[in-house]
């Protein structure tokens, strides 16, 4: 995977995640083009496009969408099912996830992040394992805001 | 403000973001922020020691803003401060912090890389993986140099946890795709393999991703990798749904991990080993059978990760391209979500038939879904899925389905979207060429291009269209009369007026017996157009103009008046008026014999290569045939008519090589005006122009520059210039030969002849060159053209010779060159995947297949340069093959008419010691070794 971008309808960045070398200013062009890119699409359309050279697969939860890009060989769907087990690892660690608690404890979002996904590749699927890591480290100083939900991400 | 659930930890960074969120503009959003920097900056600057605590929350809420978009200067030697404390969240943040604003300031590279160094020692895991994690979000080279040799160690330590192991792998990863030069292999790659049989699926999955990138460039290292692969693929796929726990994904036993070890199979061929074949077969008929068994779960994630496997099945048996019943039952399985209900699954399908249908195991099972893909084409309403089924009906087509694609197309090009208008035309343009049938099909085909879509016919189209009507006879009275027609409509697309002005003017008289398209008639439609047209569209119509001066006697009057009125002969435009003048003067000045000589019927196109394949390449992919373009861009030079500047020396014969499809063309080389001194004459008649120094390279330095190039001076000295154009397809090749005699005095009995000593030597005719005599005398400031015909009938070693005989001012004056055909002019360049490479790379490992020279570079390394000389020498470039991007991999075939070679070819450059190691894999021994001492002089 070469990066992942989370944003809201309103075009919004919430989370932004680069596997690849880019300056601050292909990253600003990328986000931009591809968030109107996505935004543009219709509800029903297919969650996969083609994008310069590269494939992207985003799925919108809420007000939010996921948003990965992957090379020619790898594989669509299974890349469908990364951003759906990211969110529900977000879901389990904040109880009903919304986009507020991402944008309150971004951190955290990053943390989950680099113990599911590292270097563009996925270091542990196991739900049970990436939280042990998270919770472990939380149990070390448990500081966490739990803003008030707007709307959780239906499943 | 949220609520706080417990502690009062980063309160105020919950304030901060509150704030940010309340701003009602972008202006009290940036007043918010500069306020919370100038805090922050007087903070870290105020002389009170800030605990560990407060330079957590304040690095935090710098990272927030830089996230925000703003940018951040400061806060970083803060963060750096973070990575020494012993708290897990204080170290996390300041970990955080760099790696998402790296910042190449030296002094702090010292400073994180020695807080890394300290984690990675700890023995705590936990911050073992936090400085893991980093290292792998920055990914840089100063990170590699340091910790690059570290890491294998940790990797494979019998003591590190498990999900150490898990982080150093990937990080191995990054640090390898960045650098590979600075990792290390050695002994730790075996037992980084042996990790597949880890009991920690974590650990095999981490591993997985690690395996697959590192085997790509040492195969033979990871061989052992495939067995281990297969057996822990087995594993998974046979076992029940809820046996591996955690590693169950909505009832799909490790999706991820299953797609991985399939990925990891792809990058080798099917396995030697009958056992593990039979193994792994067994395992792909499993996932192909458990696609057909009713869902454990409605939820799309179970049907996503089922599907995301067999997806990843059918690329392996794609890839193995050897199991027929596989491919079959692959494309079967295909064809039922052809006709799914989720979008996704459509599109998938589409997709992976591609591949599929160039396999000639299943490309008649692709065929028989046709009606599907066509319905496709019609209905799905996402335009992506539609882009797929257009692929997949430009990948089927072959002769027997050619007509009912291509009117398919046509008719979905009426409402494409204007984005893939353009590909869409090229697709019609080339299967319509592939598999006409007739010829008139082919014409039709193109002209409802132009009408449909005329805005997106390129160049490359209409040009093709012409060369093929003039190349074939039979079907240029149906050009005639379809164009003649074609104009017709009220309003019709000036590319349309371009083809029709161009073939009216070479067969208008096909059709002119007909009083419905009589001379007169044929003109006025043309001229009809005219002022509504672009000046090179002008330009082209008083092109034709003039031949149908020479073709029908009876419209010169009428056709002088047009040339001789204003609008044309003091027209703004250079181009146009010089037209005007020089045909106005042409007209009235040459008889009808020479008039008939210079605009005689242009003569067939060398055939080569469709241009418009070339630009669908260009269009799919960088680096396929990016050399092709370069004669494509003064549009006053390629005017489609060679014919058109009346000097003698280009009138009398139109260039066959006048660029109607973007051929490579210069200018022929011009003889420069005679300047030889009376002294320096003397010494020329003394001295034979072999005996002489020539002017510029040696002829051997000359010979050398042609063997990346087709065209260029070959030799020159006081006397005579040469010149050479020259163009190879597939084993033939065309050669122009440009003698100019420099002085001002006659050549006489001037004779260049050809011959081969390489087939005096071994008595076998390898090249044969077919030359047409020149006339004996060269004038004085003269240029003469000699038309070489060259096969390649086996692969040579020499190259033939020019010998150059003539008589200068009563003395006689011989030379002998090599002629520029070297072996490598007969290549055919050779697109392939990474995996065919290696695969293919493979098969060629007998010692005497490979040809290897590490040598000095003679030339600045520029990577471009050595781009273009490599595409030059003929062979494709191949993209992301080799790990190392500075390297260069190419392949291609050498094509002669007893046997083709097929050559593979990797450069790799070593800027810091200005090297090359060059290794050419080819078939033959003679061929490897001939090509290497080739292409080593040209860097």
């Amino acid at each position: 995977m070469q990066f992942m971008l989370l944003f809201s309808r309103q075009g919004k960045l919430r989370l932004q995640k680069w596997y690849v070398p880019l300056s601050d200013k292909e990253k600003k062009k990328i986000t931009r083009e591809l968030v109107q890119t996505v935004l543009a699409r219709k509800p029903k359309m297919c969650s996969f496009l083609e994008w310069r050279d590269l494939k992207i697969v985003y799925k919108r939860y809420a007000s939010l969408y996921f948003c990965c890009a992957i090379e020619d060989q790898d594989n669509e769907l299974i890349t469908l099912e990364i951003i759906h087990r990211y969110v529900e690892l977000l879901d389990k660690y904040f109880g009903s996830v919304c986009e507020l608690d991402i944008i309150f404890n971004f951190e955290k979002a990053y943390f989950i992040l680099d113990e599911f996904l590292l270097g563009g590749e996925v270091q542990e699927t196991s739900k049970k394992n990436v939280l042990k890591a998270i919770e472990q480290a939380d149990l070390l100083q448990e500081v966490r805001y739990f803003p008030r939900c707007v709307t959780p991400f239906s499943f | 403000m949220p609520a706080v659930s417990k502690g009062d930890g980063m309160r105020g960074l919950a304030v901060f973001i509150s704030d940010i969120r309340n701003c009602k503009s972008k202006e009290a959003e940036i007043k918010r922020i500069n306020k919370e920097l100038a805090n922050i900056r007087s903070k870290f600057k105020g002389d009170k020691a800030l605990d560990g605590y407060s330079k957590k929350k304040y690095v935090c809420k710098l990272l927030f803003i830089f996230l925000l978009g703003h940018d951040i200067d400061f806060g970083h030697m803060e963060a750096v401060n973070l990575l020494s404390s012993n708290k897990y969240t204080e170290k996390q943040i300041g970990y955080l912090f760099i790696s998402v604003l790296v910042n190449s300031n030296s002094e702090l590279i010292r400073l994180i890389n020695n807080a890394i160094k300290n984690d990675l020692a700890s023995r705590n895991p936990t911050f073992m993986c936090l400085a893991l994690h980093c290292i792998a979000n920055v990914g840089s080279r100063e990170m590699g140099e340091a910790f690059a040799a570290d890491i294998p160690r940790i990797l494979v330590a019998g003591d590190s946890m498990d999900s150490v192991k898990q982080s150093a792998a990937l990080c191995l990863l990054r640090l390898y795709k960045a650098s590979p030069d600075l990792v290390p292999m050695g002994e730790w790659t075996a037992r980084v393999v042996h990790l597949l049989n880890d009991q920690h699926m974590g650990v095999v999955t981490a591993a997985v991703s690690l395996i697959t990138c590192l085997c790509k460039k040492n195969p033979d290292d990871f061989k052992t990798c495939i067995s281990l692969a297969v057996s822990r693929l087995s594993r998974i796929v046979s076992s029940a749904s809820t046996d591996l726990q955690d590693y169950t994904y909505y009832f799909v036993p490790a999706p991820w991990l299953s797609v991985k070890l399939l990925r990891l199979l792809q990058c080798y061929p099917p396995p030697e080993d009958a056992a593990v074949k039979g193994r792994l077969v067994e395992c792909l008929e499993t996932v192909l059978n458990k696609a057909q068994e009713p869902p454990k779960s409605k939820k799309v994630q179970h049907s996503n990760a089922k599907n995301a496997i067999l997806f990843e099945t059918i690329s392996l048996i794609i890839h193995y391209d050897s199991e027929p019943n596989l491919l079959v039952r692959a494309c079967n399985q295909l064809g039922q979500f052809l006709q799914h209900r989720e979008t996704n699954l459509r599109y998938l399908a589409l997709e992976s038939m591609c591949t599929l249908a160039s396999s000639e195991f299943s490309h008649e099972a692709v065929k028989t879904h046709i009606d599907t893909v066509i319905n496709a084409l019609k209905t799905e309403r996402d335009v992506s899925v539609r882009q797929r089924a257009a692929d997949l009906l430009y990948a089927m087509c072959d002769r027997s389905n050619a007509k009912q694609i291509v009117s398919e197309m046509l008719r979905y090009l009426e409402t494409a979207d204007y984005a893939i208008r353009e590909e869409i035309v090229l697709k019609v343009a080339i299967l319509a060429e592939k598999y006409a049938v007739d010829y008139s099909w082919y014409v039709d085909t193109i002209l409802n291009l132009i009408r449909i879509a005329g805005d997106y016919v390129s160049e490359e189209v209409w040009y093709r269209v012409l060369q093929i009507v003039t190349n074939r006879d039979d079907v240029q009275g149906y050009a005639a009369k379809t164009v003649f027609e074609a104009l017709q409509a009220p309003a019709c697309h000036e590319n349309m007026v371009k083809v029709g002005g161009y073939i009216l003017g070479e067969f208008g008289n096909l059709i002119a017996g007909d009083p419905r398209s009589s001379p007169p008639v044929q003109f006025s439609l043309l001229h009809s157009k005219f002022h509504l047209c672009s000046v090179a569209t002008r330009a082209l119509l008083l092109s034709t103009y003039i031949k149908f001066i020479n073709l029908f006697p009876e419209t010169k009057a009428t056709i002088q008046g047009v040339l001789r009125a204003g609008s044309q002969l003091r027209n703004a435009d250079v181009e146009l008026q010089q037209r005007a003048v020089e045909y106005l003067t042409l007209s009235s000045v040459a008889s009808t014999d020479v008039l008939a000589t210079v605009l005689e019927e242009m003569p067939p196109f060398p055939e080569r290569e469709s241009s418009i394949l070339a630009k669908l390449k260009r269009k799919k992919g960088p680096g396929a045939a990016s050399a092709l373009d370069d004669g494509r861009r003064d549009p006053s030079s390629n005017d489609i008519n060679g014919g058109v500047e009346p000097t003698p020396s280009t009138v009398s014969t139109p260039s066959p090589s006048a660029d109607l499809l973007g051929l490579r063309a210069a200018p022929p080389p011009a003889a420069p005006p005679a300047s030889a001194g009376a002294g320096n004459l003397l010494v020329d008649v003394f001295d034979g122009p072999a005996a002489q120094p020539s002017l510029g390279p040696t002829p051997e330095e000359a010979f050398l520059r042609f063997v990346c190039k087709n065209n260029g001076v070959l030799f020159e000295n006081q006397l005579l210039q040469i010149g050479v154009k020259s163009e190879f397809r597939q084993n033939l090749g065309r050669m122009y030969l440009f003698y100019g005699n420099k002085t001002s005095v006659q050549f006489q009995n001037f004779s260049p002849t050809v011959v081969h000593p390489g087939d005096l030597q071994t008595h076998i005719l390898s090249l044969a060159v077919q030359t047409k005599r020149v006339a004996a005398q060269v004038d004085g400031g003269a240029q003469v053209q000699q038309v070489l015909n060259i096969e390649c009938l086996r692969d040579f070693l020499t190259p033939p010779l020019l010998s150059v005989r003539f008589r200068y001012g009563g003395a006689p004056q011989a030379l002998t060159l090599k002629l520029p055909v070297t072996i490598n002019k007969f290549f055919q360049p050779t697109e392939m995947a990474a995996q065919d490479f290696f695969q293919r790379w493979k098969q060629l490992s007998l010692p005497q297949q490979e040809a290897q020279k590490i040598f000095k570079a003679n030339h600045p390394m520029d990577a471009e340069v050595t781009k273009a000389k490599l595409l030059g020498f003929g062979s494709a470039l191949l993209d992301n093959v080799d790990p190392n991007p500075e390297n260069f991999v190419g392949a291609g075939i050498i094509q002669t008419k007893a046997l083709q070679v097929g050559c593979l070819l990797r450069l790799e450059p070593n800027a810091q010691a200005q090297m090359y190691r060059l290794t050419l894999r080819t078939s033959k021994e003679s061929v490897s070794r001939h090509l290497c001492e080739l292409l080593a002089q040209q860097f």
